[in-house]
């Protein structure tokens, strides 16, 4: 049962890191909070659902749609809100981000009600493999395995390609990075892509398991901004062993102590490590 | 300097004077909030605005406000004003032991650690039954008494309590500001290395600042249970209170006087009368124009309303001298 337990937190730990992945790369690099990162994943699991109620996609067919949306919707949210708030003094631009997340979430309400929905069959549904005493479903799987390829795809091109450097020379200095000649605007609309695109697979991913409606992202965006402190700001992978850290937490916790402590775990860990480390588990 | 007061002197005895003009319940009903929420940012300010510790968990000061009192006088009938000052206590003493161990971490490390500590908090709430959890709790009614600061024919009690209470927190953050105390905090803002260089202890005024700022958001808490006479843990611990006075306080001007109070005056009624309006209809058309507008504040006036003033002020000033 302890096996269980861990696997399922490592799972879902797997999907938070992504989750986090995206905003750890706008809050690392540009040293601004967007709050209305979980409602970007909501769009994008309101897009499988839309897909595969409408036009019966499979939601691993709409995969490319849905990050693509998101990814679409990051730049437009960058040219239109973050360009001119990005500079501002103080918490501007967490202001502007909170009213983008309010705006979204109930504009996705307007549209849509409150109601819950689901995406019903898919080709992974209900299927499920048993290993030993373990049992596992395939759609989590599936989510678990996407988000570590999804991590592993984006700290690969931050990493190796021309535009992955300039990302990370920006983030170490813009004005000098823009006298190298790098055009830093141009590399904040593809950061802010790259973060569309993290919470679009992760959307994707999760709307085979959780239900979509309005609010549905609200809590990954909440624990997100607690997984990105906890791996230390701006650090990919930082980020990705937080989301696994608070992924097992929640588990364990749910299943030990009630689920109704699960998050005020996942929060209580993040001041108990930062107590020893005060820039997060990777952070100097 | 003179100045200065004076205009906070004009801006008081207005907001006292216009609800006695306008004997409509709805404006009243207005009135109180904003005043709730300018003293709450007033409050915030002092920690987040002068010392620059961002604090994203005000809610939990302001939920121990709202469910001490309701506690004591739900289950032994003890006056809210007896609430109301334990309340502040017990605020400050949790603020005191949650700070210290959040004072060591910088920046937006500080931030996702009060965030913590108010989800935390508000987590507990939900799941203790002695406080009735997630379903909250209805305050008993009970006949008009200013010792039960409850009263039902008219609003304007629930006012001049909201009054006094803005009086207040406006009266602690002037006199930070112009004190010692405040230039200090600032210095802490400004750098904290170049204050601990200069022989500030920066953790004893970071958390003298998160004491004063606790305690009084607590009060206003109380003071919301009473007016509201419902409180349950998402209401008062949600992180929409601690971002509504985030908000109208950066929307304001961070770190001044007046910010909260422009702020207040300016989201309150705006979220009050789109909410009056548009809201009801369950489609959330309210909240949506209300964060589209907060959104086109935020990117066409990135310096907050109060930096619009000081700017058209520098302008007129320099006009002046050209033409002389």
């Amino acid at each position: 049962m302890f096996l269980q337990v861990i696997l399922t937190g490592a799972l879902i730990g797997s999907v938070y890191s992504l989750v986090a992945v995206g905003l750890t790369l706008v809050w690392g690099l540009m040293d601004i909070i967007n709050f209305a990162h979980g409602d970007m994943m909501m769009i994008s699991m309101y897009t499988v659902f839309w897909l595969y109620t409408l036009l019966k996609f499979d939601p691993f067919v709409s995969l490319p749609i849905s990050a693509g949306i998101t990814a679409l919707l990051g730049v437009l949210i960058y040219k239109f809100v973050i360009k001119r708030v990005v500079n501002a003094p103080g918490l501007m631009a967490l202001l502007a981000t909170f009213g983008l997340s309010l705006f979204i979430r109930n504009f996705a309400q307007f549209l849509w009600s409150p109601n819950y929905r689901f995406v019903g069959e898919s080709i992974l549904s209900g299927k499920r493999i048993f290993l030993a005493d373990l049992i596992i479903g395939l759609p989590q799987l599936a989510a678990a395995l996407g988000s570590i390829v999804m991590t592993f795809l984006i700290a690969l091109f931050i990493k190796k390609t021309k535009t992955g450097k300039a990302i990370q020379a920006t983030a170490q200095g813009r004005d000098i990075a823009e006298l190298m000649g790098v055009n830093t605007e141009k590399i904040y609309a593809i950061t802010f892509a790259l973060s569309g695109i993290c919470v679009g697979v992760a959307g994707t991913l999760l709307s085979g398991i959780f239900p979509v409606y309005p609010e549905a992202g609200a809590m990954y965006g909440l624990l997100a901004f607690v997984i990105v402190a906890l791996g230390g700001f701006g650090n990919i992978w930082g980020a990705f062993y937080a989301g696994i850290l608070i992924g097992l937490t929640e588990a364990l916790g749910g299943f030990y102590l009630g689920t109704q402590f699960k998050y005020a775990l996942a929060f209580l860990i993040y001041l108990l490590v930062l107590q020893f480390r005060p820039k997060g588990l990777f952070g100097w | 300097m003179a100045m200065k007061n004076r205009l906070l002197y004009v801006i008081s005895v207005v907001a006292l004077v216009l609800p006695f003009i306008f004997r409509n319940v709805n404006f009243q009903h207005i009135m109180i909030m904003l005043l709730i929420f300018a003293g709450l940012g007033e409050s915030w300010n002092i920690i987040t605005g002068f010392a620059g510790q961002t604090s994203f968990g005000h809610a939990a000061f302001f939920g121990i406000g709202a469910y001490t009192s309701t506690i004591l006088f739900y289950k032994f009938g003890i006056s809210p004003w007896v609430g109301m000052l334990l309340g502040a206590l017990f605020a400050a003493v949790v603020s005191a032991i949650v700070s210290y161990p959040c004072f060591r971490l910088k920046g937006h490390y500080f931030a996702v650690a009060t965030l913590a500590v108010a989800e935390i908090i508000k987590q507990l709430f939900v799941s203790w039954d002695y406080v009735e959890g997630a379903t909250g709790i209805s305050i008993p009614v009970k006949p008009d008494s200013f010792w039960m600061m409850q009263f039902h024919r008219s609003k304007i009690p629930y006012f001049l309590i909201a009054y006094v209470l803005f009086i207040v927190s406006v009266v602690i953050a002037v006199l930070i500001e112009r004190n010692k105390m405040g230039y200090y905090l600032k210095a802490i803002r400004e750098s904290h290395e170049a204050a601990e260089a200069l022989g500030i202890n920066t953790t004893r005024y970071k958390l003298y600042a998160m004491i004063v700022s606790s305690a009084v958001t607590a009060m206003f808490g109380t003071l919301y249970a009473q007016y509201i006479l419902y409180i349950d843990p998402f209401m008062v611990f949600g992180l929409d209170i601690s971002m509504k006075i985030v908000l109208l306080t950066v929307l304001g001007g961070l770190g001044t006087v007046y910010g909260p109070i422009i702020g207040s005056a300016i989201l309150i009624p705006l979220s009050e009368y789109t909410r009056a309006f548009l809201g009801g209809t369950g489609k959330g058309i309210d909240l949506m124009i209300y964060g589209a507008l907060i959104v086109i504040v935020a990117c066409f006036e990135p310096r907050g309303v109060f930096g619009l003033f000081q700017r058209s002020k520098k302008r007129g000033a320099q006009y002046a001298k050209t033409t002389a």
